[in-house]
């Protein structure tokens, strides 16, 4: 038996829209500063992408506190129960009509692979973009001998990390859009991720008081 | 409520901080309207010169002007012979040699190559009378400073062709004497237009349309404009004038500097505030130069001498700009070019007279311009490189100083005689050095700053202008990294790898995935 279940709340969603739209955002300008293509201009492109940055850098310092407070990030501790199951889902199983292996849950939401893969943005390609972003920012050229807070020769370290890391985040948002649609049918995570609900198994239905709360609050 | 309040906070935040860095802060505007009404007051004449009796005789010759002068100018006649406008060099620190004394006397450029020796022609923008020879020349003699070339106010002063620095006789010295004042850019640019014997042969940026220009050609000095003289930014004291080329000088003092009056963070944009300290206000600013008149870019002196039915001619152009001439060879003008790009630290270094040329197989730089992106004081700037062959003995592997003027035939002059083996001995003794008797010609290059011919805001250089890959106004300068020029190589290609492999890997996942949910509903 299904039953519909809540489980992205709003905040929640909104971070992880506002994250997209900022990721594109910064992409599109950031690989326009790249020099590989001309679209904004070139100093629009640069004012842009400094904007974007600093809007995306509030929205990671708020999802930071509410991954702590709502113990979220317990999600993304790495597992390697079911790992292999997973991958062989993804190499076999989905052709056949296979059942998911590992089942949704709201405490539970992420499978072994998507634990690992978030973990891996969360922890080294996001940090990466962050904090060569803001060196790229805020370096100086060394000065006539004077103190400065942050000289460094050149920014070309910074430039290739940042870079590097801003290829890598286009690899995952490839494989992410694609992989929206491995859900229970189609379109079942985009609406999950939109709406906040999801059909799960009817067993491991939410006992979250805190949870059916705001559902109830939605409701009225 | 609490789940509406956080991403209202949230949004709100993220159009604070979107508005706070849209909205220019404008203090552009304001420092411009400061600068510009401080340059507004107009230059009044505190005295009127008619008024003087001591101005009020009959001059007959340029020097009873120039006494005239100092008997209420007093002191002034020292300053003048401490400057290199009079002594034709002046003490310079030259990386590689120690204390020189630089300038016209010992350096050689590649125009007319030197002044020695041709002393009655090249004296024409000396600010004295009667320098015949610089060598001979009284230094000391203060009736022979010429003060009227930098202080006349009629417009009608004029030196004599080929006199030493004699004015033209022709001219009324009592009514230039009695209206004089500050100079004017028609002062500075009779002598400083012309340089290298033709309007903008030398600089580029500095050239008769400069007398009265439009604010098209230099935003600084446009008569429909600020209407700005030279001597506004080349702030002088004590006649010692700010800012000089780096033909003839070598050190990093006295420069006029466009900071000195827009500091050097001018702009509301903090990024283009930092790029100051790399890149001269000019890199950007001076998009093109020669904008009206062409500028001498290549001089091949080995063609000079060449007569046609034994007799000197010249072609011209069809902007009537001198191709070729018998007496100096063939010429290659430029107009609305866009500048070449070095480091600069506001140091350089120079060929003098006698020096050994080892390496002849790439072109010698007469006035090599120091800098490196690792140089704290280095930035940016645009030069135009003035490109030559000129005369060198290949035995003795220097320079040669040809005689090229003289007034009579049969003196060994190359302009008279047309014989560069008797123009080169002749010239050679001149300042004792030794002549092999053999004659090659070798490149050689000059760096001449472009610092005038400022455009407006409109038109400055846009950043897309460097920051691309193909065709960088900087692809030559290749010490450091510059966003969108710049990438690694492996970055790039490992970068786009993982992007096609992800893409193709997505692509055939969800086909097959297509495939086989139809086989299957086929089967069931
Ligand atoms: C908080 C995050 C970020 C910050 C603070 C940041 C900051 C910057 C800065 C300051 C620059 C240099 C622009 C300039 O020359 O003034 C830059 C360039 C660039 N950014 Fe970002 N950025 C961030 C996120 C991203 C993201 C998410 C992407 C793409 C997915 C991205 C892609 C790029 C690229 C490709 C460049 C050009 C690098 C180069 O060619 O040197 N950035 N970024």
């Amino acid at each position: 038996m299904k039953q519909k279940a809540y489980i992205y709340r709003s905040f929640e969603r909104f971070w992880h829209w506002m994250q997209a739209l900022s990721i594109f955002f910064l992409a599109a300008t950031g690989f326009e500063i790249h020099g590989s293509f001309t679209f904004f201009g070139y100093q629009n492109a640069v004012k842009y992408h400094n904007v974007a940055a600093y809007t995306f850098i509030i929205l990671i310092v708020f999802a930071i506190f509410w991954h702590f407070t709502t113990g979220e990030w317990k999600q993304y501790l790495p597992t390697t129960k079911h790992l292999k199951a997973q991958i062989n889902f993804y190499l076999i199983g989905i052709f056949q009509n296979a059942p998911h292996p590992t089942k949704k849950t709201v405490l539970s939401k992420l499978n072994p692979l998507q634990k690992l893969t978030y973990l891996g943005l969360k922890i080294l390609v996001i940090p990466t973009m962050v904090i060569s972003g803001l060196l790229y920012m805020f370096y100086r050229y060394p000065q006539k001998g004077t103190i400065e807070g942050l000289n460094i020769g050149t920014i070309e370290v910074i430039a290739l990390f940042h870079t590097a890391a801003a290829f890598l985040l286009m690899a995952f948002v490839i494989v992410h859009l694609y992989l929206i649609t491995t859900g229970a049918t189609i379109t079942s995570n985009l609406k999950a991720m939109i709406t906040g609900y999801e059909e799960l198994e009817a067993h491991e239905a939410p006992e979250n008081e805190d949870l059916k709360n705001e559902k109830n609050e939605v409701e009225v | 409520m609490k789940k509406i309040v956080i991403p209202l906070v949230l949004i709100g935040l993220v159009i604070l901080s979107a508005i706070s860095f849209l909205t220019s802060k404008n203090t552009e505007v304001t420092k411009l309207a400061v600068l510009k009404e401080q340059f507004d007051k107009k230059n009044v004449q505190h005295v009127d010169h008619t008024q003087f009796a001591e101005l009020k005789k009959k001059f007959t010759s340029p020097q009873q002007v120039t006494e005239a002068c100092i008997v209420c100018h007093n002191g002034r006649a020292q300053e003048i012979m401490q400057s290199n406008h009079w002594n034709w060099e002046r003490a310079e620190y030259v990386k590689g040699r120690g204390i020189v004394y630089l300038g016209k006397r010992n350096a050689i450029n590649n125009f007319c190559i030197g002044t020695e020796g041709n002393e009655m022609s090249c004296a024409k923008c000396h600010v004295g009378y009667g320098m015949s020879n610089s060598k001979t020349f009284n230094y000391n003699d203060e009736s022979n400073i010429d003060c009227l070339v930098c202080h006349d106010n009629s417009e009608t002063y004029a030196k004599a062709q080929e006199k030493g620095g004699a004015p033209d006789p022709n001219i009324d010295l009592t009514n230039i004497a009695q209206h004089v004042g500050k100079p004017k850019r028609t002062n500075c640019g009779v002598c400083h237009f012309f340089g290298g014997g033709g309007n903008n042969v030398k600089h580029g940026d500095l050239e008769k349309s400069m007398f009265e220009p439009a604010k098209s050609v230099d935003v600084h000095m446009g008569t429909d404009g600020m209407n700005l003289q030279c001597v506004d930014c080349h702030k002088t004291e004590n006649h010692m004038i700010s800012g000089k080329m780096y033909s003839l000088s070598s050190m990093n003092r006295n420069r006029a500097l466009c900071e000195d009056c827009h500091t050097e963070s001018p702009h509301d944009d903090a990024i283009l505030n930092k790029h100051t300290l790399k890149v001269a206000c000019q890199t950007c600013h001076i998009p093109i130069y020669a904008k009206v008149n062409a500028t001498k870019i290549a001089w091949d002196w080995s063609t000079a001498g060449k007569l046609k039915d034994g007799k000197p001619y010249e072609e011209d152009d069809a902007e009537g700009n001198h191709t070729f001439l018998s007496i100096k060879g063939n010429f290659t003008w430029g107009k609305n070019l866009k500048p070449d790009y070095v480091w600069f630290n506001g140091t350089a270094g120079h060929y003098l007279l006698g020096d050994k040329v080892a390496d002849t197989t790439k072109p010698l730089v007469l006035n090599p311009l120091y800098g490196s992106y690792n140089d704290v004081d280095s930035k940016i700037i645009p030069v135009k490189i003035h490109r030559a062959k000129q005369p060198f003995d290949p035995v003795n592997k220097i320079l040669i100083q040809p005689k090229l003027y003289a007034e009579k035939v049969g003196e060994g002059a190359l302009w008279k005689d047309f014989n560069w083996e008797t123009a080169s001995e002749v010239g050679m003794k001149d300042v004792n050095l030794p002549f092999s008797g053999k004659i090659s010609f070798i490149k050689t290059e000059m760096y001449w700053p472009v610092n005038h011919m400022v455009s407006s805001k409109e038109n400055t250089v846009k950043c897309n202008e460097c920051h691309t890959r193909e065709n960088s106004r900087l692809a030559g300068l290749n010490d450091f990294y510059m966003p969108a020029r710049d990438f690694s190589p492996v970055i790039e290609t490992a970068g786009k790898a993982v992007l096609l492999f992800s893409f193709l890997l997505v692509l055939a996942h969800g086909g097959f995935r297509i495939f086989s949910s139809r086989k299957m509903k086929k089967k069931g």
